[in-house]
């Protein structure tokens, strides 16, 4: 455990019979940190998250929170938030009760208890609803709730599941600067649990990127993004375009070496559409489908190496469908890993 | 086509309630005999109803069995009913089948089967077995109506409750049970009106010198055949149909039925 580390997942294991959910996850979160868990669904963050909380007993491996081992410690007394995705609100309560609900059971009552909860509302943007049921309130309000509800109680650690995944596009974006200035303003610990990159990277000090129950990679927002380290995490970040090489050569689409030469050390590469360069260089292909996105026209070559997409500004004409191209994939701006 | 769907309507409905008022027309009767039309009318009957002192007796046999039974089959139902919806029960449905059972089965095969086996066997009072069967009786409505209103509260929301610091016993008083009161109220009602009319279970376990009223009423009809029994019906028929009625304002009782 490194002297940084606030929150220690070791070794973390879930399973459920035979089939493994999570299988021996470490990492680590520094306190006032907000580390994102990035992946697809059933790759195992949610149930990550649910360890950590203390929902999900683990099969093997241990959760240390501030230095104290909280693997068998129950939920409520694990001082853990959780804002749910579907917000979890308690329906028969007004906002004001469901916000003060973790401060009663800690005792609190009268003048206290109304301030801290006005305080908690006010910061969420939701003074003058107190009185509001659940049910009177749009899904924006609501989260805004949940997420009053949760840092009211100053938890030592804040996980969110996919909080903002029931918003309209609008919102969500509002929401997320939101959740970033709450977390700076109280300097929470925060884990965020998303399948979506663009938020994980837009909030994130750090992404720890999971697939299939393991951890694929962590790092910075823009270490995930320019540098991934597996296939996975390329294909994930946008590097669609992912090209084995064997003996200093392309393979093709069926697996076979082509004759198209690739002189470097590393047997994968891939490239964002964006970064094919469309028009010139030395793999011959034809235009099988084109997609006009407003600011690029995006296009699925048919080359020996598979189908390459590739992006190029609108602004630089259209290449009608069937004609014969050449195109680049210039190595500077691939991604490269073992 | 308006009509014809009109006529069906009213037919239907003078089908269903037909009988009844026919019923409620006899019992006002100031005749001496059960007969339609009735012979002139007078309130007589309806007074003779509370003068017969079996009916009082039994009448309090009926309304303690109905209440007490009720209560039981809440007490041993809800918490069946929780267990099926919030986590994966081993022979899950076979279970649930079997608490189904006393409304499947034949009240008369159940009332047998309870007086050969539960009754005789553990030498029970009339009052105790009519308690053993009508909370097994009573038990497969709390756990469906009860049921229906816990499938539609969100499981997470007693996660969010145990993560502010509730127990686990807490977080089911402080936010599982308001939630779920209505259909607690809606089970408690059906179950109350279902013991209260039981017949052929009951048939089997009154004994000497207890009785539950529609199991005197069913002695007395076939000794006597006055009005009063008319009477007595029509009571009952319109004491049930305010509760149902209170019930289905106050809760919407036709939301878990």
């Amino acid at each position: 455990m490194s002297s940084s580390a606030y929150l220690t997942i070791r070794d973390l294991t879930l399973s459920y019979g035979a089939s493994v959910a999570v299988a021996g996850l470490n990492f680590e979160v520094a306190n006032g940190e907000f580390v994102s868990l990035l992946g697809p669904s059933g790759c195992g963050k949610t149930t990550t998250m649910r360890a950590i909380a203390g929902l999900l007993q683990p099969s093997a491996g241990r959760i240390f929170l501030g230095g104290e081992d909280i693997t068998r410690v129950p939920p409520n007394k694990r001082d853990i938030g959780l804002v749910f995705q579907s917000y979890a609100l308690f329906p028969h309560l007004s906002v004001f009760d469901n916000v003060a609900f973790g401060l009663k059971l800690k005792g609190m009552r009268g003048g206290e208890l109304t301030r801290l909860v006005d305080e908690a509302l006010a910061s969420v943007g939701l003074t003058g609803y107190a009185k509001r049921l659940p049910k009177e309130l749009s899904g924006g309000q609501q989260q805004r709730v949940a997420l009053a509800r949760s840092i009211v109680v100053r938890p030592r650690l804040l996980l969110l599941d996919e909080p903002l995944s029931n918003l309209d596009a609008r919102l969500r974006v509002e929401m997320r600067a939101e959740l970033g200035r709450l977390q700076r303003d109280l300097k929470l610990t925060m884990i965020y649990v998303t399948h979506d990159q663009s938020e994980a990277l837009a909030l994130s000090d750090r992404v720890v990127v999971m697939n299939k129950g393991r951890i694929e990679q962590v790092g910075s927002p823009g270490d995930i993004y320019e540098r991934p380290q597996t296939a996975f995490v390329a294909q994930f970040m946008g590097f669609e375009n992912i090209v084995t090489v064997q003996a200093g050569r392309a393979c093709g689409r069926d697996g076979a070496l082509s004759d198209i030469a690739m002189d470097v050390p590393f047997t994968t590469l891939a490239w964002r559409p964006a970064a094919v360069v469309l028009g010139g260089g030395p793999i011959p292909g034809t235009i099988r489908a084109a997609a006009y996105l407003g600011q690029s026209i995006e296009y699925l070559v048919d080359t020996p190496l598979g189908i390459i997409k590739a992006e190029t500004p609108a602004s630089a004409g259209r290449v009608s469908l069937g004609s014969e191209v050449r195109i680049d994939l210039p190595l500077e701006k691939a991604a490269s890993f073992a | 086509m308006k009509l014809i769907g009109r006529t069906l309507l009213v037919a239907q409905l003078l089908f269903l309630i037909g009988p009844l008022l026919l019923l409620a027309l006899t019992a006002l009767s100031a005749g001496e005999t059960l007969e339609f039309p009735p012979d002139g009318l007078s309130l007589r009957w309806m007074a003779r109803v509370f003068e017969i002192e079996s009916f009082r007796a039994s009448f309090m046999t009926s309304l303690l069995v109905a209440v007490a039974s009720t209560v039981f089959s809440l007490l041993l139902g809800l918490p069946a009913a929780y267990a099926f919806s919030r986590y994966t029960v081993p022979f899950g449905e076979a279970i649930r089948l079997f608490l189904s059972s006393p409304i499947i089965v034949p009240g008369i095969v159940v009332g047998l089967a309870l007086l050969d086996f539960v009754v005789v066997p553990f030498a029970l009072d009339p009052i105790g077995a009519l308690l053993v069967a009508h909370t097994a009786l009573l038990i497969p409505y709390s756990v469906r109506v009860v049921g229906a209103s816990l499938a539609g509260l969100r499981v997470d929301i007693e996660e969010a409750a145990v993560l502010l610091g509730s127990t686990r016993l807490g977080a089911f008083r402080s936010v599982v049970l308001p939630n779920i009161q209505n259909g607690v109220m809606a089970a408690a009602v059906l179950g109350f009106i279902t013991s209260f009319n039981q017949v052929p279970v009951s048939l089997f376990l009154t004994g000497p010198g207890v009785s539950t009223l529609p199991i005197d009423m069913l002695a007395y009809v076939e000794a006597t055949f006055d009005p009063s029994m008319a009477a007595l019906s029509v009571m009952l028929a319109v004491l049930s149909l305010i509760i149902v009625f209170a019930t289905e304002r106050l809760l919407g009782l036709s939301k878990y039925v």
